[in-house]
């Protein structure tokens, strides 16, 4: 019986999912929006929202506490600077997980994970 | 072994199949661009979502 288990196990071993999470969570903080099948972005939403508010203060501890997920040293230092200050004053929910529908091959029901305030920057690379 | 005694007559073969229904998707029609829809999903014709969230380019 599943009673009471919570989490998705992706059709993946545990060290696959955690090695997922990373990956995914990193390209969230690379281009602060990913394109990604909707049960992978209500998987990983919690555990992004964790480490932004881990990076909402930049105290050593917390950049280790981050750093034994995200190893990036240059990310871990743009988070910090970029995208912690960013939600000083937003108590968690600084994600935003839209639908897009089925893909074509397996219907798997997709969807964009994005972070609620984007840098003008990267949105601003992404339409060249 | 317990085993069908009779051979289920055409009749009540369809009967039973007459509960085999597909129903259409619900859709809405988007605000933006009044093209059907699927409910909460971002709308795959003009890639709006909500007032003027503009998502992706639409090219296609």
């Amino acid at each position: 019986m599943r009673h009471r288990k919570t989490g998705r196990k992706l059709g993946r071993t545990a060290a696959h999912r955690r090695a997922l999470k990373r990956n995914l969570a990193e390209a969230i903080f690379r281009h602060e929006r990913v394109k990604t099948t909707l049960a992978k972005a209500k998987e990983i939403r919690p555990y992004v929202e964790k480490l932004i508010t881990l990076s909402r203060r930049d105290t050593v501890h917390a950049r280790r506490m981050f750093a034994r997920d995200i190893q990036d040293r240059k990310l871990i230092q743009r988070v910090f600077s970029e995208i912690g200050p960013r939600y000083q004053n937003r108590p968690g929910g600084y994600t935003r997980v839209l639908k897009l529908g089925t893909r074509h091959g397996d219907g798997a029901e997709m969807a964009i994970i994005e972070l609620v305030e984007r840098s003008p920057v990267i949105e601003a690379e992404r339409s060249t | 072994m317990a085993v069908p005694k009779r051979r289920t007559s055409k009749s009540r073969r369809d009967k039973r199949r007459t509960h085999w229904v597909l129903n259409a998707p619900a859709t809405n029609p988007c605000p933006k661009c009044a093209k059907p829809r699927l409910p909460h999903r971002v709308c795959p014709h003009c890639g709006y979502y909500k007032d003027n969230q503009v998502l992706e380019v639409k090219e296609s």
